[in-house]
């Protein structure tokens, strides 16, 4: 995922539906160069990233406007840049709150306990999977795999990945997230990275 | 050559194949959904599952290549397990409304669950509701049945070349749309209410007027453009119902254009269905004999050379036959069937023909198109080239104002000047036409039917030559007509004999009052300012342009209300036949005019079908075998002379409505409306 200027700061209601919707200067910069990466006649490969920058743009969904702005830019049909928007689940193509809040449920997280990372997303941003926050703030969801399973149960807050969550931890995440803080992201346990929970097992002669 | 043994049977199959195509080669019947053999391979119904020997599961034999030593089976338990276990599956969020559907009776769901399918339900859950979607005036939809299949998304993409329809969101919730609820804008888009295999897309106009078993099918040719496609005319009563393509390879192979298909609500309104004088200046209600007679007064009171016959756009050769006879008999020399003005003559043939064949483009490696906009004036031809695109090593080039036709082509310039360059050899196109192998010309009438087109015609000849579109077996030049009568016209020879007036001499000496009769069979499409002057005789089906004018009007028979030959721009000869009857006191036109001959005291000497074929036979052989082309000579044609700056511009401004039929067609005019107001809107000039 590319980065997302602008989703630090704090955040207010959902973005509004526009019906006009262009880059800002700097975004358009960012998009000249990711199109740069792609050989001529293929720029249509540049879809997926152009979304994700206009979705960060737009408050964390895209509003029609922005899809058509997307296939003028890159030349493509417009019902195509809707298929792909359509298809994947990082898009949201109706308004959502901009901080987006995905709760990983599938089948090793759950085991791990997701079910009670969830309860604390119902608690702390008071609204279903599926909805947005009654202040319209956040959007929960359910997601699945994240592939960060070896870290199971995760939480993917925005760009960043809350993992090794317990019931405690994802709230004390949510917590801060909702006062407008961004905690460290990764392991909430404190391990580091994928590393065995107990400490290393392996490689023991190799120097930190 | 893979060889493979399906149910037994030894079977070689050319590299490149599926296993499907093996199949069928095998003689073995594959049910299908999303196999179409026009479009790319999708596989993404399992219907075509067959059992091939070492695969571990059923295979989708559709998007399989062949492979030698393939051991297939296609009738084992397995494959008739896996066919029900699909269709069970492709049931569950289908409505199973076909008691209410179009569909029915025509259905391919319906037909291979009665055949493959489960006969009961074991799915107890909800039904997954999906919303209908609008795609214009055209297009209903009801996408609760469908499958999934693609195969409108394919067409419009590969054939049609617009990219309007897409599958939005994923697996259980995947839709078909346009992009938010457009309506569609291409052309051919009614082919996609065929190839839907379910009901989900049907014909908006037909919606819920008949069903299919109560129709009386007619087979016939269309000649609302001068492609000549076959067509279906499906009938209930004496009404027309609906219209549908037929099956010709060389012709539209199986695509209609979507005028062709939806103009018919038009056969049905402002028809001229009794003979009408002018009395008091006004069109009242007469019957035959008495407007015949009146006519016949007329003509008898005329000077044969200030008589005058002229000739429409739809009209039929057998009536053209008896206007030729009956204008020789009355000894007028101004009869001319090029109601357009174009410089078109007679000899050599090649010079008004489509020469390179509808098929034959397919052959050629270069095209340059002047003046003409094949989109709209032959929406089939114009699919022909964009399939020659499509399989890539193609250049287009083009004379003319620009207009997007779903592919790619090369401005050279907008008129005259251009040509001129490319003729003489000065222009870089000129080398690539000379060195290509197969390369062709596609003139339209927007260059020719024009004060300068004879100059131009006589430019094309020379670019002809220059270049040497003729080569052994093969003959690039080509004139795209938009009008179905003109090559029958022209092969009859329905132009001004020795001292005749042609088009503009006939409209000028009606201003000067030169000539006081004119017989307009058909015509449409000429300034009826210019004709008022005159006594005009209408032979017509519609109260359209002409007939406001008019003095006497014979009603005659629409397309689909006779039995009669029309020559395409190829100069295949091909016959329409009768589905329903002409209304009211309409008749057939060359009776009218056989009558009419009678009533003079100059009769005609045909008097059944078969007569006026044999005549017509005598007059063109080239007409006496249906279905056929007879290669035309070549020779030179068009003359040297000023030509004029102006760009190239297609006669055709609004492709909806084009004709009578057309233009008195509600479902057309509402195709039209949304046209224009796209175009509006494209270039930012509201209102
Ligand atoms: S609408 Fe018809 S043709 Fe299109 S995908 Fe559905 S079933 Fe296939
Ligand atoms: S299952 Fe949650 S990250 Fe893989
Ligand atoms: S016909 Fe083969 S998968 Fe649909």
């Amino acid at each position: 995922m590319s980065a997302a200027p602008g989703a630090k700061k704090p955040y207010g209601a959902m973005a509004p539906d526009v019906d006009r919707f262009a880059f800002t200067p700097e975004n358009l910069e960012e998009a000249k160069r990711i199109l740069a990466r792609y050989p001529p006649g293929r720029q249509a490969s540049a879809v997926l990233p152009l979304l994700h920058l206009a979705q960060a743009q737009h408050g964390g969904w895209l509003p029609k406007a922005a899809l058509d702005y997307v296939a003028e830019f890159l030349g493509m049909a417009k019902i195509r840049v809707y298929e792909v928007a359509s298809f994947y689940d990082m898009f949201n193509i109706e308004p959502v709150g901009r901080v987006q809040v995905r709760v990983c449920t599938t089948t090793p997280c759950w085991l791990c306990g997701s079910d009670a990372v969830l309860k604390a997303a119902r608690e702390v941003l008071g609204c279903e999977p599926g909805e947005s926050s009654p202040d319209g703030r956040f959007y929960l969801r359910e997601f699945e795999c994240l592939g960060a399973c070896a870290n199971a149960p995760v939480l993917w807050i925005d760009d960043d990945f809350y993992e090794d969550l317990t019931y405690e931890r994802a709230k004390a995440v949510l917590e801060a997230v909702v006062r407008g803080e961004r905690p460290e992201p990764g392991p909430q346990s404190g391990r580091k990275g994928s590393m065995p929970a107990g400490g290393k097992t392996t490689l023991l002669e190799v120097g930190e | 050559m893979p060889k493979l043994t399906i149910d037994g049977e030894i079977v070689e199959v050319p590299p490149g194949s599926t296993v499907l195509q093996a199949c069928e080669a095998a003689g073995r019947e594959i049910p299908v959904f999303c196999f179409h053999p026009r479009l790319n391979i999708a596989g993404n119904c399992r219907m075509c599952l067959v059992e091939v020997e070492k695969m571990p599961k059923p295979q989708a034999s559709c998007a399989l290549p062949a492979a030698d030593g393939m051991v297939v089976h296609t009738d084992s338990p397995t494959v008739h397990r896996a066919r029900k276990g699909v269709l069970e599956l492709l049931l569950i969020n289908h409505p199973l409304d076909c008691p209410i559907c179009d569909q029915g009776g025509e259905c391919d769901l319906q037909d291979l669950t009665l055949f493959y399918g489960p006969d009961k339900s074991r799915f107890k859950e909800n039904k997954r509701p999906v919303a209908d979607k609008y795609l214009g005036p055209l297009i209903s939809t009801h996408m609760t049945r469908c499958i999934h299949c693609t195969r409108c998304i394919r067409f419009l993409n590969e054939i049609a070349g617009v990219e309007e329809l897409g599958a939005v969101h994923r697996g259980e919730h995947m839709e078909i749309t346009s992009w938010v609820e457009a309506a569609l804008t291409s052309e051919l888009q009614g082919n996609i209410i065929d190839l839907c295999p379910v009901g989900a897309l049907n014909s908006k106009p037909y919606e819920y007027r008949a069903r299919t078993w109560e129709l009386k099918k007619t087979e016939s040719v269309d000649v609302l453009d001068a492609v000549g496609s076959s067509i279906r005319i499906d009938s209930r009563g004496n009404e027309v119902m609906r219209i549908l393509p037929r099956l010709h390879e060389e012709v539209n192979e199986e695509w209609l254009a979507d005028k062709s298909r939806f103009a018919y609500d038009g056969l049905k309104k402002r028809r001229l269905d009794v003979p009408m004088l002018r009395k008091a200046g006004r069109l009242e209600p007469v019957d035959w004999k008495t407007v015949l007679a009146a006519v016949a007064d007329r003509v008898r009171a005329t000077d044969p050379s200030r008589i005058a016959f002229l000739v429409g756009d739809q009209v039929d050769c057998e009536t053209m036959v008896l206007v030729k006879e009956l204008a020789e008999r009355l000894g007028t020399p101004h009869v001319e069937c090029r109601q357009d003005g174009s410089p078109l003559g007679i000899r050599p043939r090649a010079q008004y023909l489509f020469n390179t064949t509808i098929a034959g483009i397919e052959q050629a490696d270069v095209c340059l198109l002047v003046g003409t906009n094949p989109r709209w004036e032959a929406p089939l031809v114009n699919a022909r080239i964009r399939k020659r695109w499509r399989r890539g090593g193609f250049t287009v080039g083009r004379i003319g104002v620009p207009f997007d036709l779903t592919y790619p082509v090369h401005d050279l310039g907008a008129g005259p000047a251009t040509l001129e360059e490319v003729a003489h050899g000065w222009h870089s196109f000129a080398e690539k036409l000379a060195a290509a192998e197969r390369p062709m010309l596609i003139l339209g009438m927007g260059a020719i039917a024009r004060p300068d087109g004879a100059a131009v015609l006589g430019l094309a000849h020379r670019l002809a030559e220059s270049v040497r579109l003729l080569r052994p077996g093969w003959n690039g030049f080509n004139l795209l007509h938009t009008a179905a009568a003109r090559v029958g016209g022209l092969e009859l020879g329905l132009v001004p004999g020795p001292g005749g007036r042609d088009l503009a001499g006939i409209l000028a000496g009606i201003e000067r009052g030169e000539i006081e009769l004119v017989f307009s069979i058909g015509v449409e499409e000429v300034d009826p300012k210019r004709l008022e002057k005159a006594f005009v005789v209408h032979l017509g089906t519609h109260g359209d342009r002409t007939a406001p004018i008019a003095s006497a009007i014979l009603p005659g028979a629409a397309y689909t209300e006779k039995n009669a030959t029309w020559v395409n721009l190829e100069g295949r000869p091909q016959r329409g036949r009768l589905a329903v009857f002409p209304p009211g006191e309409a008749k057939e036109d060359w009776r009218i005019l056989r009558a009419l001959s009678e009533a003079v005291g100059r009769t005609v000497p045909l008097d059944t079908p078969a007569q006026v074929r044999a005549r017509m036979a005598e007059l063109a052989p080239q007409l006496g075998e249906l279905d056929r082309i007879r290669p035309a000579e070549w020779g030179s044609f068009g003359r040297a002379g000023p030509v004029d700056p102006a760009p190239f511009r297609s006669p055709i401004e609004d492709y909806w409505r084009t004709c009578p039929i057309s233009r008195a067609s509600a479902v057309m005019a509402e195709c039209s409306a949304l046209a224009a107001a796209r175009a509006r809107e494209a270039t930012g000039t509201h209102g």
